[in-house]
C-alpha cells in the first residue's frame, strides 16, 4: 500500500494549544480532524507536513447543541455520521442532514467531520493522484508543477470544491467560528471562499475551524440536497445542489437559497435563480413554473468543467434535472435527491 | 483419454451421495473469516528486505541508460536490479515471450517496470527509487487500436517476424458464410464495442523470495498458476527448476488477473539470490491497475443471416482486439474471441476474422470469461434484434436455434451434456417473462441472453502429453487423509471440491481431509486456475486417486470380516457390514487393516483431456471436455431524464453439471453476474489522452458497492456430464457472459434503444433516447 510520509503528531487538548502547536514550527503543519481526506492526500504527497496537529482531544470542538437564541452550534469535530443522524438537525436543517448522509460511505462518515468537510481540499482528476502518476504528466499548477491539464494553457487552477455540506451550509447562512494566532473570529460561510482551486478559502490553513453556527430556522423552512454521482456510496459529488425554502403562514415562499457544488473552486450560490422562487406557492402553478425557470437558469449559471472525473457535458445536462428534483423534494419535505 | 479419466457420474457406493451436493463448509472458510489464513503479504522472514519498483512515466520510450549508483549508495539499500540482469524474456504462452521483468531496451506503457530496489524497509526502498536516473528517448505512443492496425512504425515490439503492430491474426471460416446472404430472410449487420475492465481482486499482487543455504530458492506468490511461474522462473533465472520451489499461499481473489508470470516474481527472486536475503514486494493498488491483464477492449462487427422463423443460417464476425503492450495470453484470446461463440446455438456457417494489436497501454489478458465475454455481448444483442424484427419472442428464438446435447459445433467442438433449454425455462419462469416482457410500463424492461463456456481446454499452453492435473493422496494412521494437488485455490473453492470428492470416495466426512495445494515441492503438477479447469480436471484426478484407495480399504475390510467386497459400505467415517448389520468399525480401524494388508497407504490420481477439437490450426484452442451453459434474464429501470440504468434484478440459471456444493455454485453464479452487471454500467479501465490510467484507485475505478449491486437470483441446472467429476462442469466464469447482453436487451425492452457500445453510461443513454425521439 502507499506509504505515508514521515511527520510528527501533536495532540493538543485546547484550541489555543492547537494554534500554538501549529505555529511553533518552521515547516508546514496541518490540522488532522477525521483524517479521511488528509491521510490519502499525504499518501499522494499532496501534503507533506512535518507536523500533524490532531484535534481529537479538544472537547470544545465536539457536540451539537442548541443555543438559547434557537441557533445551533455544531462542533467542527462532530462526525458526518453524527450530523446525519441528529434528529433535531434533520428536522430544522434537512439540506445539511441530507448532504452529510451522502458524503462518502458509512465508515468514512464515522471518521470524517463536518469541519473537515467544510475545509476539504478542492479536487481534480489531474491532482488527486499518486506522486508517480502526477510525475508522468509533469505535475500541475496546484501541486509541484505549472501547467493546467483541465484547461490547456489555463492560468488559474480550477480544481473543484467537492464538499457536499458546503452548499447546504451556504443556503442556511451558517457562520464559521475560526481560531487563529490573534484570537477568535466569526464569518459567514459565504465569505470563506475564493475562486482559486489551489486554495479556495480566504483563511489560511493555519487557522482552525472550531464550530459551525446555524441561525434559527424560520417557522416553515424546508430544504433538500441533490447529489449526482456514479455509485450509491463513496463517490465525491459530480454535481451537488442544496436548497432552502422559507414559507410564510399562507404557504408562499418569501425567501429561498440555492447553492451548487462540484463545479469550480467555490461552492456556487444561485441567487438570481433563488429570487425567482419568492412569491410562488408550492402546490400551485406559480411554483411549478418557477421551478422550470430556476432549473433553466441554473443550467446557464453552472458550467461543469472536465476537472473532476466523469463526462462534464453530462454533468451539465444534469444541472437542471437535479435542481428541479431538489426543488420539488424541498417543497414536499422529501429528499435527498440521489439515485439510490 | 485413459481409463483413469472417466469415473461415471454416480455416487461410488449404492447409498447415494453423502458429501457431494450438500452445502458443506469451504475448507478454508473459517480460517479466512477469523484472520488465521496466511496470505503472501503475511509472510515475514528474518532479515527480510522490502523491494519497490521504478516504473516508466512514458507510454513508449527507449531506455538509453539507467544509473543506479546514487541509489546503491543510500544507507539501508541492499540490492538494486536493472533489466540487463534479467535479459531473458518470458510470457505465459511459450510462443510469444515478449516480456522482461525490467526493461532491457524499451518501455511500452506508463507503469512498465524499469528497475527495482531492495532495502531494509519500504520507505528506504522508495527513497532509493527517486535516486535512480533513467535516460529515455521518447517514442510516439500508439493508443488507438485502429491506428495500431495500420501503423507498422514505430513497432511496439521490434525484432519479430512481423514488422508491424499486429500481435495475432486468426481468420477461420466454417461452411460458406457469404453464400447465405442470398435468400436470407433477414440480414443484420452492426458494429459493437466492449471497453476495458479490470479484475480488481481484494488482494494486491505480492511475492516473497527466500534463498536457501543449500542453493535452493523458495518463492511465495499470489499467483493462479504456480506451475507456469515455476517454469518461467527457471527460464529467466537460468536455474534448474529442481532448485526452485513455488508456493501459492492463501489468495485474495484473482479473476484471471494473476494468471501471468509477473515481473515482481522474477525481481524478488533475483534480488534474493543477489543479496542472499529474503525479499518481499507488495504492489500498491495503483501498481495492480498497471499490471492489469484485464478484459480486452474489442471493436466488433457482426453480420447474421436468418430465416423468417428465426433460424440462424450464418454468422460473420470481424473483431479488432486491443492487446495493450504485451502478448500475455493474446494468442489464446484471439482464438477464444471466435471459437467460443458456436453454442448454445447452432451456427450452420460461421466465419471470424480476429486481429489483436499492440498498443502502448497496460497489457490486456484474461479476465473471467476470457476472450468470449465481448463477442457474446455483441452476438446476443444482435440475436435479440433479429427476434424483434421478426416478431419472435427473444426466448423462443434462442430455443429454436438450440444446438442440442451430444453434438458437434460448426468449428468442431464436441458438446456433451447441455442443459441450456432448462436454463431458458428457469429464467423465463423466474422472471415471469410471459406476463411481463414487452408489457412493462415505459422505462422498465426485461431482457434475456444465453451463453456457453469451457470447463478447461485440452490446450495445455506448452505442448506435452503428461496429465493436465495430478493429485497424490496419503493416508495417515490417525484417520486423516492428506491430498496434495498442484491446483490453485483462488477463492473459487477448488480445494474444497477436492476435499468433498475424496471424502465421497472414501466414505469420510470432509473434515477428515486435509488439502495441501499449489506447492511445487509437495504437489503433483496441475496447470493452474484458468479457463475454468480446476474442478473438472483436478476433481477427476482426485476421484482417480481416491478410488484406488477405496478399493484397497474395502478389500482389506472384506477380508477381515470375511464378507464380499460389495457388503462393505464406507459412509460418513464409518465402515458398515451390510451382510450383518450389527457390525461396523471406524474408518481409522479400516485404514489400519488396509495398511496391514497393503503397506503404507497412498495413491496418485491424474486426469488428461480426450483428443478434442477441430482438425485445423488452432482447432484445439477452446476445445473443452465439457461446456457449461447459462441463461440470464435481467430487469432494468431506465430514468429517461438522467439516462441512468438501474439493474433491478438478474435471474441467472446456470448448467454446471452436478453441483458438487450448491452454495458455492450459487456464489459463483452470483459473483459472476454481479461482475458482469458492473461492466455494463460502472467499471471502466480508462486511459486518458496521455496514455495514463485515468484513475488507478478504488475510488476512481467504480466497482459496485452493495448499494449498486442488483438483486440476484441464482438457479442451478444440473445436466449431469458423462465426463465431469461425478458429472460436474464449470461454474466460475460461464455465468458472467450473458449478464451483459441480458441487461442490454432489457434496456431495449424498457425504452426502445439498442445500445451496442459499452459501457452504458447515462450520457450514452440520453443520446440514444434523443435520437430515438428524433426518428419518431
Amino acid at each position: 500500500m502507499l506509504r505515508l510520509p514521515k511527520f510528527e503528531v501533536k495532540n493538543p487538548s485546547t484550541v489555543e494549544e492547537a494554534i500554538a502547536m501549529m505555529h511553533a514550527i518552521d515547516g508546514e503543519a496541518r490540522f488532522l480532524a477525521g483524517g479521511t481526506d488528509l491521510n490519502p492526500n499525504m499518501k499522494h504527497r499532496l501534503f507533506t507536513p512535518e507536523r500533524v496537529v490532531a484535534l481529537g482531544g479538544i472537547e470544545e470542538m465536539f457536540g451539537i447543541t442548541q443555543q438559547e437564541d434557537g441557533s445551533m452550534r455544531i462542533g467542527a469535530m462532530a462526525t458526518l455520521a453524527n450530523v446525519a443522524s441528529h434528529a433535531e438537525l434533520g428536522l430544522a436543517y434537512p439540506a445539511l442532514s441530507q448532504a452529510a448522509l451522502l458524503v462518502s460511505g458509512p465508515q468514512l462518515r464515522n471518521m470524517g467531520t463536518l469541519g473537515g468537510n467544510v475545509m476539504l481540499d478542492t479536487r481534480c482528476q489531474w491532482y488527486n493522484q499518486t506522486y508517480f502518476w502526477r510525475s508522468a504528466l509533469g505535475f500541475c499548477m496546484k501541486k509541484d508543477g505549472t501547467k493546467c491539464h483541465v484547461i490547456e494553457g489555463g492560468s488559474k487552477c480550477v480544481a473543484a470544491a467537492s464538499n457536499d455540506t458546503a452548499p447546504a451550509l451556504m443556503t442556511l447562512g451558517a457562520e464559521l467560528e475560526f481560531a487563529n494566532a490573534t484570537g477568535r473570529t466569526r464569518m459567514p460561510i459565504a465569505d470563506l471562499w475564493q475562486a482559486d482551486g489551489i486554495w479556495n478559502k480566504k483563511v489560511a490553513h493555519t487557522e482552525l475551524l472550531v464550530a459551525i453556527h446555524l441561525p434559527k430556522p424560520s417557522a416553515d423552512q424546508r430544504g433538500a440536497y441533490g447529489k449526482l454521482r456514479d455509485r450509491g456510496s463513496i463517490d465525491f459529488p459530480l454535481f451537488g445542489i442544496a436548497i432552502r425554502l422559507d414559507l410564510d403562514a399562507q404557504g408562499t415562499i418569501f425567501d429561498a437559497a440555492l447553492c451548487a457544488v462540484a463545479l469550480q473552486a467555490r461552492p456556487w450560490p444561485l441567487k438570481k435563480a433563488a429570487a425567482l422562487l419568492c412569491g410562488t406557492k408550492p402546490g400551485e402553478e406559480s411554483f411549478t413554473e418557477a421551478v422550470e425557470q430556476v432549473a433553466a437558469l441554473a443550467a446557464k449559471q453552472c458550467r461543469p468543467m472536465p476537472n473532476i472525473p466523469g463526462d462534464h457535458e453530462y454533468r451539465h445536462a444534469m444541472v437542471s434535472v437535479y435542481t428541479k428534483r431538489a426543488l420539488l423534494a424541498a417543497a414536499n419535505g422529501d429528499g435527498p435527491v440521489h439515485h439510490v | 483419454m485413459a481409463a483413469r479419466d472417466q469415473h461415471g457420474s454416480e455416487a461410488p457406493g449404492d447409498q447415494g451421495f453423502r458429501v457431494v451436493g450438500k452445502e458443506n463448509r469451504k475448507v478454508d472458510g473459517l480460517a479466512k473469516a477469523t484472520g488465521e489464513a496466511i496470505y503472501t503479504d503475511d509472510i515475514m522472514l528474518p532479515g527480510m528486505l522490502h523491494a519497490k519498483m521504478l516504473r516508466s512515466p512514458h507510454a513508449h520510450a527507449r531506455v538509453l541508460s539507467v544509473d543506479t549508483s546514487k541509489a546503491e549508495a543510500l544507507e539501508g539499500v541492499v540490492g538494486v536490479l536493472v533489466g540487463a540482469e534479467l535479459p531473458i524474456r518470458y510470457g505465459v504462452i511459450p510462443w510469444t515471450p515478449d516480456e522482461n521483468a525490467l526493461a532491457t531496451d524499451k518501455v511500452r506503457f506508463i507503469g512498465d517496470e524499469v528497475a527495482a530496489v531492495a532495502a531494509v524497509d519500504e520507505d528506504t526502498a522508495l527513497e532509493a527509487l527517486d535516486l535512480i536516473e533513467v535516460e529515455y528517448e521518447i517514442l510516439e505512443a500508439i493508443l488507438d487500436p485502429q491506428k495500431a492496425l495500420v501503423t507498422p512504425e514505430p513497432a511496439i515490439h521490434e525484432g519479430r517476424k512481423r514488422r508491424d503492430n499486429i500481435s495475432k491474426h486468426v481468420d477461420l471460416e466454417f461452411g460458406d458464410v457469404d453464400a447465405q446472404l442470398e435468400g436470407a430472410d433477414i440480414v443484420l449487420e452492426e458494429d459493437y464495442s466492449f471497453h476495458s475492465t479490470t479484475h480488481a481482486p481484494m488482494e494486491p499482487h505480492c511475492a516473497v523470495a527466500q534463498p536457501n543455504s543449500n542453493g535452493r530458492l523458495t518463492l511465495w506468490s499470489s499467483t493462479q498458476i504456480t506451475h507456469y511461474v515455476h517454469r518461467a522462473l527457471s527460464r529467466v533465472l537460468e536455474l534448474d527448476p529442481a532448485r526452485i520451489r513455488v508456493i501459492q499461499p492463501c489468495l485474495g481473489g484473482g479473476f484471471g488477473g494473476k494468471s501471468d508470470p509477473f515481473s515482481l516474481e522474477f525481481v524478488v527472486a533475483k534480488l534474493a539470490l543477489k543479496t542472499g536475503r529474503p525479499v518481499k514486494m507488495l504492489w500498491t493498488r495503483e501498481e495492480v491497475f498497471y499490471a492489469h491483464r484485464g478484459r480486452h477492449p474489442m471493436q466488433m462487427h457482426y453480420r447474421t443471416t436468418a430465416k423468417k422463423d428465426g433460424t440462424i443460417t450464418s454468422v460473420d464476425a470481424k473483431l479488432l482486439i486491443d492487446g495493450g503492450s504485451y502478448s500475455s495470453f493474446g494468442l489464446v484470446t484471439t482464438y477464444y474471441s471466435g471459437q467460443l461463440l458456436t453454442g448454445p446455438y447452432n451456427f450452420p456457417n460461421y466465419r471470424f476474422d480476429s486481429t489483436r494489436v499492440f498498443t502502448n497501454k497496460p497489457p490486456n489478458g484474461p479476465k473471467r470469461g476470457h476472450g468470449s465475454v465481448q463477442p457474446r455481448f455483441a452476438f446476443e444483442v444482435q440475436l435479440d434484434e433479429i427476434a424483434n424484427r421478426l416478431g419472435i419472442d427473444p426466448i423462443e428464438i434462442r430455443r429454436r436455434n438450440f444446438i442440442g446435447a451430444d453434438t458437434e459445433t460448426v468449428n468442431g467442438q464436441r458438446i456433451s451434456s447441455n442443459g441450456f433449454m432448462q436454463c431458458l425455462d428457469e429464467v423465463e419462469d423466474a422472471s415471469d417473462w410471459k406476463a411481463r416482457h414487452g408489457k412493462l410500463p415505459h422505462g422498465r424492461g426485461l431482457g434475456v441472453a444465453g451463453s456457453m463456456y469451457i470447463s478447461g481446454t485440452n490446450y495445455p499452453v506448452y505442448p506435452n502429453k503428461m496429465p493436465q492435473a495430478g493429485v497424490q493422496l496419503k493416508i495417515d494412521r490417525s484417520g486423516l487423509v492428506t491430498v496434495f494437488t498442484g491446483g490453485n485455490d483462488i477463492g473459487q473453492g477448488s480445494n474444497s471440491m477436492v476435499a468433498y470428492l475424496v471424502a465421497e470416495e472414501l466414505g469420510l466426512l470432509p473434515t477428515s481431509i486435509h488439502v495441501v495445494s499449489a506447492d511445487t515441492d509437495l504437489c503433483p503438477v496441475d496447470l493452474g486456475a484458468y479457463s475454468s479447469r480446476v474442478t473438472f480436471m483436478v476433481g477427476n484426478a482426485a476421484i482417480d486417486g481416491a478410488r484406488k484407495l477405496r478399493k484397497q480399504i474395502i478389500e482389506a475390510v472384506a477380508k477381515h470380516w470375511e464378507v464380499e467386497a460389495r457388503d462393505v459400505r464406507l459412509m460418513d467415517g464409518t465402515v458398515i457390514d451390510l451382510s450383518e448389520a450389527a457390525r461396523s468399525m471406524t474408518h481409522v480401524e479400516a485404514f489400519h487393516l488396509a495398511e496391514e494388508l497393503f503397506d503404507t497407504l497412498g495413491s496418485t490420481g491424474a486426469y488428461n483431456t480426450p483428443e478434442l477439437g477441430g482438425d485445423y490450426r488452432g482447432g484445439t484452442i477452446g476445445a473443452s471436455p465439457a461446456y457449461s451453459f447459462t441463461a440470464h434474464a435481467a430487469e432494468v429501470e431506465v430514468d429517461t431524464e438522467t439516462g441512468r440504468i438501474t439493474v433491478l434484478k438478474v435471474w441467472a440459471a446456470h448448467d454446471c453439471g452436478r453441483a458438487l456444493n450448491p452454495i458455492i455454485v450459487r456464489g459463483q453464479i452470483e459473483g459472476s453476474t454481479y461482475m458482469g452487471a458492473a461492466e455494463v454500467v460502472l467499471e471502466n479501465h480508462d486511459l486518458n489522452r496521455f496514455g495514463l490510467h485515468s484513475g488507478p484507485s478504488l475510488l476512481d475505478y467504480r466497482i459496485p458497492t452493495s448499494l449498486d449491486a442488483p438483486d440476484l437470483e441464482a438457479r442451478i441446472v444440473e445436466s449431469i456430464d458423462p465426463e465431469g467429476p461425478y458429472g460436474a462442469k464449470e461454474a466460475g466464469e460461464g455465468p458472467l457472459h450473458s449478464t451483459i447482453p441480458a441487461i442490454a436487451n432489457a434496456v431495449f425492452d424498457a425504452v426502445g434503444i439498442r445500445l451496442r457500445h459499452l459501457p452504458f453510461t447515462p450520457a450514452k443513454v440520453l443520446k440514444a433516447l434523443r435520437e430515438l425521439e428524433e426518428q419518431n
